[in-house]
């Protein structure tokens, strides 16, 4: 174990590490520059957790009528040995499939660790890049892996597909509905850049055995339902632009050492539970431990990370704090405090404020014109 | 967003209340709106769970769906909720698409033909047309998507449904659709029309939630917004608007209640309490947002209505017209997607009521202008000297009036000599700039690029001459037609006034060719649409 692995380990405390998904990855492109997620999701810290220990837990929670549809959806998809999702391929997206197999790595002879089934994954899919092109198989529930932060992560999709036009295809299946050919842009989104994870997972295993990136496509399957029914519509999507973003964050969650650097020693979120698994941790002491770690929130934060609430109440009063938008508007000041100084003209604005403090100050004296001294 | 509203939620975090950005409402709001909040399921496109809808505050419809993933019920569902949105609406003459009549273009419906967009201009301006209110956008979303997957239906043939459903789905559609036009407001969405006229202390993403955005702008008495806003992301006490519920409701109250349903039904026995009790529970998420989308109304309400807000309605009133009438008439209902020249159409028509929209707001709206003013394409201050009685030689060799009048304003001018501008409310008057000069040493507001010296000088309020400019215009038109200005038509010495670049003038459509003569660069000409037994078959599930 190297140092920045026994510091990360430290940070984490007792608890046992949580593993980055794909979801967690993609989540990183969304705020790069906040070093407390990058920090905590490297040492494998459970947010939740530390969120709600410290009073804030996440908003977050996942409907069990939106899990339940989302697993039928996907058996559906791949019942008979994936019937549904070959005659997609060959008929809507028109792609010359020939004979086909199936082989799901869901586990592996009963055995489901991941080491084993990602072995597994990585011994499939070197035999079928080494055969002819003809050989077409569908892998289920492939394990891949993926360094993130100096960790080797482990990696889910749904399905590989091989070979689609002398390539491998990352196959994402998801329930939200694609109406009149239409679907949530966000939701998509979502989806593509979650897509562009297995991509380079798969692109790094494959390297791992001497084979160029080449092998699999810019390209990924979207699978879900088609208008209001349970049929599938597919369409394939090009995830070039999620795979720069992606690359450029995991190059920067390696260089986790340069913000390890910059947080005291002893810092660390370990909750201290006692023996029935209790989080014991002095409350204040973790707030102290979290706040060590600088934080850039921005309320798109509210949508995607644990800590959320807990930033935002510690960014009350800023500007960042009430949208990008309003930050930039106010000449990217800070404090709401120091705009409204300004905007009162009860301080001198500093050198680089100038132009920001006269355009607050003109819309201040209009405010106050307009809707009388309360302004 | 700029600098105004921006600065606003910096004092409404300050004041902890939301603070002010329109002194006039910008929307109509109806005497007897129709609120309507829906519930889905969770991980369906489109199945509705629940509703509450109506036209009286105090006495809600409620309606259930005991299993949302049943078809039948959900048919059921929309025929409930067409009854109650058709008595509304054929309440409103012209409307008259009252339930017989909606049965009777639905059955017409499968026989209608061509794009039936004509007739325009001959038909008379409904009096008064109905309003639909939806907690949020979401809301307004699910609206689109519900007509979308009810208006193809049929009420006869192996499929068939109420009759009632299908009309429901065309209207449904028609208010989604319309909700998108900028200015419109047949459908609208409670946070978007509060947020139009407060800024609160938080973000836009966090406005988004009726509750807080309520919470912000009318906090109950004992706290303050900040407060109040907060307390409202609980959802036992504040439920989501919908149309997505509570993932917690979701898991430990909704699943349990659904499956007793079913249970009793298969059973006997039972069914009418586990109905009841899933009914009772799903009224608790509902009433919430129904009684805040009510509280919005009466909130916006409460605001002097801005002056170009009767135009707008207007063309709402005419646009329920069209479409009363091709129901009526048998047309077929909207198509899955635009023709290309339809959809040009719709983008051209959407984009120059944007336009007008901004400067209708501005020219009803000082606090919006305040926003012109600071971009320089307004200006407002005091008249500082003024010759009304100037008449000059025309280039026609004849006498005019041209009165001058010299404005004094702090306002960043960017205007030059030769622009010509024109004083809100008073669309028949000019005022040509002569000239510009700037008063005191140090620049103009913003455009001021003198640095750090320059905004050292400024302590305490309204800091003397600095960054003043005086400004001459001179006038023409809207003076009535003696060569002495009509009383009241020439700002006086010591009158505040304000001169924008903004017109409002009436913009034509963009030439578009008949959808038979599309090119085939966009497809060709389309095939007309014709509803198929595919489109009324279609799986709903």
């Amino acid at each position: 174990m190297n140092a920045v692995e026994a510091r990360l380990d430290r940070l984490r405390g007792s608890a046992a590490p949580r593993a980055h998904n794909a979801r967690t990855i993609s989540a990183l492109a969304s705020n790069p520059g906040c070093a407390r997620r990058a920090v905590m999701d490297a040492a494998g810290v459970d947010k939740q957790r530390v969120a709600a220990h410290v009073g804030h837990p996440a908003p977050f929670g996942q409907s069990q009528f939106a899990i339940t549809r989302g697993n039928a959806f996907e058996a559906q998809v791949k019942a008979g040995g994936c019937a549904q999702l070959l005659r997609l391929l060959r008929e809507r997206l028109r792609l010359p499939i020939p004979e086909v197999s199936y082989a799901n790595l869901d586990d592996v002879a009963g055995d489901t660790s991941n080491k084993v089934r990602h072995a597994r994954t990585r011994a499939l899919l070197a035999r079928a890049a080494a055969s002819g092109q003809d050989a077409g198989t569908l892998f289920d529930h492939p394990l891949l892996r993926l360094r993130a932060g100096g960790r080797a992560v482990y990696l889910e999709p749904d399905l590989i597909a091989f070979q689609l036009r002398g390539r491998f295809h990352v196959v994402e299946i998801k329930s939200f509905a694609v109406i009149d050919g239409q679907a949530d842009g966000g939701k998509v989104a979502a989806a593509v850049i979650q897509s562009a994870v297995y991509v380079l997972a798969l692109r790094d295993l494959l390297a791992e055995l001497g084979t160029g990136p080449e092998a699999v496509s810019d390209e990924v399957v979207l699978v879900c339902p088609k208008d209001f029914s349970n049929e599938p519509t597919a369409a394939l999507l090009d995830v070039r632009k999620q795979l720069t973003v992606l690359r450029r964050q995991l190059a920067r969650l390696d260089r986790i050492e340069d913000l390890l650097a910059q947080i005291p020693q002893a810092v660390t979120f370990d909750l201290e539970p006692d023996a029935a698994g209790v989080p014991r941790r002095d409350r204040r002491a973790l707030e102290l431990a979290i706040g060590a770690v600088p934080a850039r929130y921005t309320p798109e934060c509210l949508e995607t990370c644990e800590m959320c609430r807990f930033c935002r109440e510690e960014a009350a009063g800023s500007t960042a704090a009430l949208g990008r938008a309003t930050r930039d508007d106010l000449g990217g000041i800070d404090d709401i405090g120091t705009v409204l100084e300004l905007a009162r003209g009860s301080v001198p604005p500093a050198d680089h404020q100038a132009e920001a403090a006269a355009a607050i100050r003109a819309a201040a004296r209009m405010r106050g014109e307009i809707l009388g001294a309360t302004g | 967003m700029s600098v105004l509203t921006a600065l606003a939620r910096a004092q409404a975090w300050q004041a902890g209340r939301a603070q002010p950005v329109a002194t006039v409402r910008h929307v109509h709001v109806a005497p007897r709106p129709f609120v309507f909040v829906p519930l889905a399921l969770a991980g369906e496109a489109c199945a509705p769970l629940a509703a509450m809808a109506g036209d009286d505050p105090a006495d809600p419809r409620l309606l259930v769906v005991a299993q949302p993933r049943n078809r039948t019920q959900r048919f059921a569902f929309a025929a409930e909720l067409g009854r109650e949105l058709l008595r509304y609406i054929g309440g409103f003459p012209a409307g008259g698409a009252g339930e017989e009549g909606a049965g009777a273009a639905a059955d017409r419906g499968t026989a209608g033909q061509g794009a039936g967009e004509g007739g325009e201009g001959e038909r008379a301006v409904p009096p008064d047309a109905p309003q639909v209110w939806l907690p949020n956008r979401a809301g307004i979303g699910f609206t689109r998507l519900l007509g979308r997957s009810t208006r193809f239906r049929r009420a006869e043939g192996e499929h068939a449904v109420d009759p009632v459903v299908p009309v429901l789905g065309r209207w449904l559609t028609f208010l989604a659709e319309r909700s998108e036009h900028p200015g419109s407001c047949l459908m609208l969405a409670a946070t978007e029309a509060l947020a139009l006229h407060w800024a609160t202390g938080q973000s836009p993403a966090e406005d988004l939630n009726l509750a807080s955005l309520i919470g912000w702008i009318d906090p109950p008495a004992w706290t303050d917004g900040r407060e109040a806003a907060r307390a409202a992301e609980d959802p036992l006490a504040w439920p989501p608007a919908g149309p997505a519920t509570d993932p917690g409701f979701d898991n430990e109250v909704l699943a349990r209640l659904i499956a007793a349903c079913d249970r009793a039904e298969a059973g006997g026995g039972e069914a009418a309490r586990a109905k009841a009790a899933l009914g009772e529970a799903l009224a608790g998420q509902l009433e919430p947002a129904w009684r805040l989308t009510w509280r919005a109304i009466g909130l916006l309400r409460a605001l002097p209505e801005g002056g170009h807000v009767a135009g707008r309605w207007e063309a709402d009133r005419r646009a329920f017209g069209w479409h009363a009438a091709h129901l009526r008439d048998g047309g077929p209902p909207q198509p899955r997607r635009d023709s290309a020249v339809a959809a040009a159409r719709r983008l051209d028509s959407m984009e120059r009521a944007a336009a007008s929209l901004a400067v209708q707001r501005a020219l009803d709206d000082p606090l919006v202008m305040a926003e012109h003013r600071l971009a320089g394409e307004a200006l407002a201050g005091r008249v500082t000297a003024a010759e009304p009685d100037r008449v000059i030689t025309g280039p026609s060799g004849r006498r005019v009036l041209r009165p001058l009048v010299t404005v004094r304003t702090h306002d960043p001018v960017s205007v030059e000599p030769g622009t010509v501008l024109a004083p809100p409310g008073r669309p028949n008057q000019h005022a040509r700039v002569e000239s510009v000069a700037p008063l005191g040493a140090r620049g103009a507001g913003m455009a001021g690029a003198s640095g750090a010296s320059g905004a050292s000088g400024a302590s305490g309020a309204g800091a003397g001459a600095a960054g003043e400019t005086e400004v001459v215009l001179e006038l023409s038109g809207g003076m009535g037609q003696r060569l002495t200005p009509a009383p009241g038509s020439v700002p006086g010495v010591g009158d505040w006034v304000c001169y924008a670049t903004l017109r409002d003038e009436y913009q034509p459509p963009a030439g578009f060719p008949e959808p038979e003569q599309t090119p085939w660069t966009h497809g060709g000409p389309p095939r007309p649409y014709e509803p198929t037994d595919e489109d009324a078959r279609e799986a709903w599930s």
